[in-house]
Protein backbone atom coordinates (compact mmCIF):
# COMPACT_ATOMS: atom_id res chain seq x y z
CA UNK A 1 0.00 0.00 0.00
CA UNK A 2 1.56 3.46 -1.79
CA UNK A 3 1.07 5.67 1.57
CA UNK A 4 0.21 9.42 -0.51
CA UNK A 5 -2.45 11.76 0.85
CA UNK A 6 -5.53 13.01 -0.70
CA UNK A 7 -6.29 16.63 -1.39
CA UNK A 8 -8.59 16.80 1.93
CA UNK A 9 -5.71 15.15 4.10
CA UNK A 10 -3.35 18.12 2.25
CA UNK A 11 -5.97 20.22 3.59
CA UNK A 12 -5.47 19.38 7.24
CA UNK A 13 -1.56 19.72 6.64
CA UNK A 14 -1.85 23.48 5.41
CA UNK A 15 -4.45 24.26 8.46
CA UNK A 16 -2.06 22.46 10.57
CA UNK A 17 0.75 24.94 8.89
CA UNK A 18 -1.70 28.08 8.88
CA UNK A 19 -3.56 28.02 12.28
CA UNK A 20 -0.41 27.64 14.43
CA UNK A 21 1.46 30.86 12.77
CA UNK A 22 -1.56 32.72 12.11
CA UNK A 23 -2.57 32.28 16.05
CA UNK A 24 0.60 32.67 17.34
CA UNK A 25 0.69 36.20 15.48
CA UNK A 26 -3.11 37.17 16.86
CA UNK A 27 -2.51 35.74 20.36
CA UNK A 28 1.10 38.41 19.82
CA UNK A 29 -1.08 41.07 18.56
CA UNK A 30 -3.29 40.87 21.29
CA UNK A 31 -1.05 41.04 24.13
CA UNK A 32 0.80 43.88 23.14
CA UNK A 33 -2.42 45.37 23.13
CA UNK A 34 -3.16 44.16 26.81
CA UNK A 35 0.38 44.96 27.80
CA UNK A 36 3.33 43.19 30.32
CA UNK A 37 1.98 40.50 32.72
CA UNK A 38 3.82 40.29 35.81
CA UNK A 39 4.18 37.32 38.50
CA UNK A 40 2.36 39.66 40.77
CA UNK A 41 -0.22 41.09 38.61
CA UNK A 42 -1.79 37.46 37.21
CA UNK A 43 -4.98 38.76 36.68
CA UNK A 44 -4.18 40.52 33.65
CA UNK A 45 -4.02 36.99 32.26
CA UNK A 46 -8.45 37.08 32.67
CA UNK A 47 -7.98 40.85 30.93
CA UNK A 48 -6.63 39.36 28.12
CA UNK A 49 -9.18 36.23 27.87
CA UNK A 50 -11.17 39.34 26.77
CA UNK A 51 -9.59 40.44 23.75
CA UNK A 52 -10.43 39.72 20.62
CA UNK A 53 -7.41 39.45 19.30
CA UNK A 54 -6.28 37.14 22.25
CA UNK A 55 -9.71 35.38 21.79
CA UNK A 56 -9.35 34.45 18.24
CA UNK A 57 -5.94 33.30 18.77
CA UNK A 58 -7.06 30.45 20.94
CA UNK A 59 -9.47 29.73 18.77
CA UNK A 60 -7.12 29.45 15.58
CA UNK A 61 -4.62 27.29 17.95
CA UNK A 62 -7.35 25.07 19.46
CA UNK A 63 -7.91 24.66 15.77
CA UNK A 64 -4.31 23.44 15.25
CA UNK A 65 -4.16 20.91 17.86
CA UNK A 66 -7.50 19.59 16.46
CA UNK A 67 -5.83 19.24 13.14
CA UNK A 68 -2.14 18.33 14.34
CA UNK A 69 -3.57 14.96 16.10
CA UNK A 70 -5.69 14.42 13.02
CA UNK A 71 -2.75 14.52 10.85
CA UNK A 72 -0.67 12.65 13.11
CA UNK A 73 -3.21 9.76 13.02
CA UNK A 74 -2.71 8.77 9.75
CA UNK A 75 1.06 10.16 8.88
CA UNK A 76 4.33 9.54 10.95
CA UNK A 77 5.84 12.55 13.56
CA UNK A 78 8.80 13.06 10.83
CA UNK A 79 6.12 13.73 8.22
CA UNK A 80 4.11 16.03 10.06
CA UNK A 81 6.92 18.32 11.86
CA UNK A 82 8.63 19.87 9.07
CA UNK A 83 5.06 20.81 8.37
CA UNK A 84 4.23 23.10 11.21
CA UNK A 85 7.77 24.30 10.39
CA UNK A 86 6.75 25.94 7.35
CA UNK A 87 4.48 28.14 9.73
CA UNK A 88 7.69 29.79 10.53
CA UNK A 89 7.77 30.97 6.40
CA UNK A 90 4.15 31.56 6.99
CA UNK A 91 4.59 34.11 9.75
CA UNK A 92 8.16 35.75 8.02
CA UNK A 93 5.68 36.41 4.90
CA UNK A 94 3.28 38.05 6.79
CA UNK A 95 5.35 40.11 8.29
CA UNK A 96 7.01 41.14 5.09
CA UNK A 97 4.63 41.47 3.18
CA UNK A 98 1.33 42.75 5.64
CA UNK A 99 3.34 43.99 8.31
CA UNK A 100 5.80 45.27 5.88
CA UNK A 101 8.79 44.67 8.52
CA UNK A 102 12.30 43.99 7.06
CA UNK A 103 13.51 40.46 6.37
CA UNK A 104 17.28 40.11 6.58
CA UNK A 105 19.38 37.86 4.42
CA UNK A 106 19.59 34.91 7.05
CA UNK A 107 16.10 34.83 7.21
CA UNK A 108 15.53 34.78 3.58
CA UNK A 109 18.23 31.99 3.39
CA UNK A 110 15.96 30.19 6.79
CA UNK A 111 13.20 30.40 4.66
CA UNK A 112 14.90 28.21 1.63
CA UNK A 113 16.18 25.95 3.78
CA UNK A 114 12.94 25.03 5.95
CA UNK A 115 10.85 25.10 2.03
CA UNK A 116 14.03 22.97 0.90
CA UNK A 117 12.91 20.40 4.49
CA UNK A 118 9.16 20.34 3.57
CA UNK A 119 10.12 19.52 0.23
CA UNK A 120 11.93 16.62 1.22
CA UNK A 121 9.09 14.62 2.88
CA UNK A 122 6.75 16.26 1.27
CA UNK A 123 7.59 13.82 -2.04
CA UNK A 124 7.64 11.12 0.00
CA UNK A 125 5.49 8.09 2.10
CA UNK A 126 3.67 10.07 4.52
CA UNK A 127 3.06 6.32 6.90
CA UNK A 128 5.81 4.06 7.70
CA UNK A 129 4.41 0.10 6.92
CA UNK A 130 4.84 -2.03 10.14
CA UNK A 131 3.89 -5.48 9.32
CA UNK A 132 2.73 -6.50 12.75
CA UNK A 133 0.88 -2.89 13.19
CA UNK A 134 -1.88 -5.22 14.32
CA UNK A 135 -0.05 -6.66 17.26
CA UNK A 136 -0.13 -3.21 18.60
CA UNK A 137 -3.37 -2.32 18.61
CA UNK B 1 9.40 48.61 36.40
CA UNK B 2 12.98 48.16 34.58
CA UNK B 3 13.65 45.14 32.39
CA UNK B 4 16.03 42.24 33.84
CA UNK B 5 18.28 41.18 31.25
CA UNK B 6 18.51 37.42 31.25
CA UNK B 7 21.50 35.73 32.83
CA UNK B 8 22.48 32.29 33.58
CA UNK B 9 25.88 30.12 33.18
CA UNK B 10 26.80 27.85 30.66
CA UNK B 11 25.59 25.23 32.31
CA UNK B 12 22.17 26.40 33.58
CA UNK B 13 21.54 27.87 29.94
CA UNK B 14 21.89 24.74 28.45
CA UNK B 15 20.53 23.13 31.25
CA UNK B 16 17.28 24.51 30.97
CA UNK B 17 17.32 24.37 27.11
CA UNK B 18 17.80 21.10 26.95
CA UNK B 19 15.22 20.11 29.39
CA UNK B 20 12.45 22.11 27.19
CA UNK B 21 13.38 20.15 23.91
CA UNK B 22 13.20 16.25 26.12
CA UNK B 23 10.28 17.50 27.34
CA UNK B 24 8.51 18.45 24.20
CA UNK B 25 10.11 15.96 22.11
CA UNK B 26 8.41 13.43 24.81
CA UNK B 27 5.01 15.57 24.25
CA UNK B 28 5.44 15.10 20.27
CA UNK B 29 6.31 11.20 20.49
CA UNK B 30 3.99 9.93 23.04
CA UNK B 31 0.99 12.13 21.36
CA UNK B 32 2.27 10.66 17.98
CA UNK B 33 2.06 6.99 19.54
CA UNK B 34 -1.22 7.52 21.17
CA UNK B 35 -2.71 9.05 17.55
CA UNK B 36 -0.95 5.72 16.42
CA UNK B 37 -2.52 3.20 18.77
CA UNK B 38 -5.92 5.16 18.30
CA UNK B 39 -6.34 4.85 14.56
CA UNK B 40 -7.45 6.90 11.68
CA UNK B 41 -9.57 9.80 13.04
CA UNK B 42 -10.81 10.57 9.97
CA UNK B 43 -12.30 6.73 10.31
CA UNK B 44 -13.86 7.00 13.77
CA UNK B 45 -15.34 10.23 13.29
CA UNK B 46 -17.10 8.69 10.50
CA UNK B 47 -18.14 6.20 12.49
CA UNK B 48 -18.88 7.77 15.55
CA UNK B 49 -19.21 11.15 15.09
CA UNK B 50 -16.97 13.63 16.23
CA UNK B 51 -17.84 13.00 20.03
CA UNK B 52 -16.59 9.95 19.58
CA UNK B 53 -13.54 11.39 18.16
CA UNK B 54 -13.00 12.93 21.09
CA UNK B 55 -14.11 10.45 23.84
CA UNK B 56 -11.25 8.31 21.63
CA UNK B 57 -8.53 10.82 22.28
CA UNK B 58 -9.29 11.85 25.68
CA UNK B 59 -9.39 8.41 26.95
CA UNK B 60 -6.06 7.68 26.15
CA UNK B 61 -3.40 7.57 28.97
CA UNK B 62 -0.44 7.85 26.53
CA UNK B 63 -2.21 10.78 24.93
CA UNK B 64 -2.29 12.62 28.57
CA UNK B 65 0.99 11.98 29.06
CA UNK B 66 1.92 13.62 25.92
CA UNK B 67 -0.21 16.64 26.71
CA UNK B 68 1.08 16.29 30.24
CA UNK B 69 4.79 16.95 28.84
CA UNK B 70 3.96 19.55 26.53
CA UNK B 71 2.78 21.36 29.22
CA UNK B 72 6.04 20.74 31.41
CA UNK B 73 7.84 21.90 28.41
CA UNK B 74 5.63 25.12 27.98
CA UNK B 75 6.38 26.04 31.44
CA UNK B 76 10.04 24.66 31.07
CA UNK B 77 10.49 27.40 27.97
CA UNK B 78 8.32 30.14 30.46
CA UNK B 79 11.20 29.33 33.19
CA UNK B 80 14.11 29.52 30.56
CA UNK B 81 13.02 32.86 28.77
CA UNK B 82 13.39 34.47 32.31
CA UNK B 83 16.95 33.02 32.49
CA UNK B 84 17.94 33.23 28.55
CA UNK B 85 18.00 35.24 26.19
CA UNK B 86 14.97 34.64 23.64
CA UNK B 87 17.22 34.86 20.74
CA UNK B 88 19.00 32.09 22.64
CA UNK B 89 16.54 29.90 23.67
CA UNK B 90 13.63 29.91 21.02
CA UNK B 91 15.53 28.28 17.87
CA UNK B 92 18.11 26.51 20.14
CA UNK B 93 15.38 24.06 21.89
CA UNK B 94 13.47 24.20 18.65
CA UNK B 95 16.42 22.84 16.42
CA UNK B 96 17.07 20.50 19.48
CA UNK B 97 13.52 19.09 19.15
CA UNK B 98 13.66 18.74 15.65
CA UNK B 99 16.86 16.65 15.47
CA UNK B 100 15.88 15.04 19.24
CA UNK B 101 11.92 14.25 17.07
CA UNK B 102 13.82 12.57 14.40
CA UNK B 103 15.87 9.77 16.39
CA UNK B 104 13.30 9.61 18.98
CA UNK B 105 10.55 8.91 16.37
CA UNK B 106 12.69 6.41 14.76
CA UNK B 107 13.57 4.34 18.06
CA UNK B 108 10.26 4.51 19.91
CA UNK B 109 7.55 4.68 17.10
CA UNK B 110 9.57 2.39 14.59
CA UNK B 111 9.52 5.28 11.60
CA UNK B 112 11.50 4.66 8.65
CA UNK B 113 13.46 7.94 9.47
CA UNK B 114 15.64 7.57 5.87
CA UNK B 115 18.49 9.86 4.57
CA UNK B 116 15.16 12.05 3.35
CA UNK B 117 13.55 12.44 6.94
CA UNK B 118 17.21 13.16 8.20
CA UNK B 119 17.74 15.83 5.70
CA UNK B 120 14.52 17.60 6.06
CA UNK B 121 15.16 17.14 10.21
CA UNK B 122 18.37 19.30 9.74
CA UNK B 123 17.43 21.68 6.97
CA UNK B 124 14.69 22.68 8.96
CA UNK B 125 16.73 22.92 11.99
CA UNK B 126 19.33 25.22 10.44
CA UNK B 127 16.55 27.13 8.79
CA UNK B 128 15.04 27.85 12.31
CA UNK B 129 18.32 29.00 13.33
CA UNK B 130 19.06 31.39 10.68
CA UNK B 131 15.10 32.69 11.03
CA UNK B 132 16.11 34.06 14.71
CA UNK B 133 19.22 36.09 13.44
Amino acid sequence: MKHTLSPQRYLILLAVMLTASVGDTLLSHGMTQVGPVSLHHLGTLFIALRNPWVIGGIVLLLGFFASYLTALSWADLTFVLPSTAFGYVVVALLSRFWLHEHISAYRWAGIILIVCGVGFVANGPSLTEHPHADDAQ
Amino acid sequence: MTPVTPHAGTFETWATILTVALTAIAGDVLTAGAMRRIGDLDDIRAHSGILGAIKAVIGSKMFLLGVLSMALSFFSLLFTLSKVDVSLAAPASASLTFIGNAAAAKIFLHENVDRRRWLAALFVCAGVILLSK
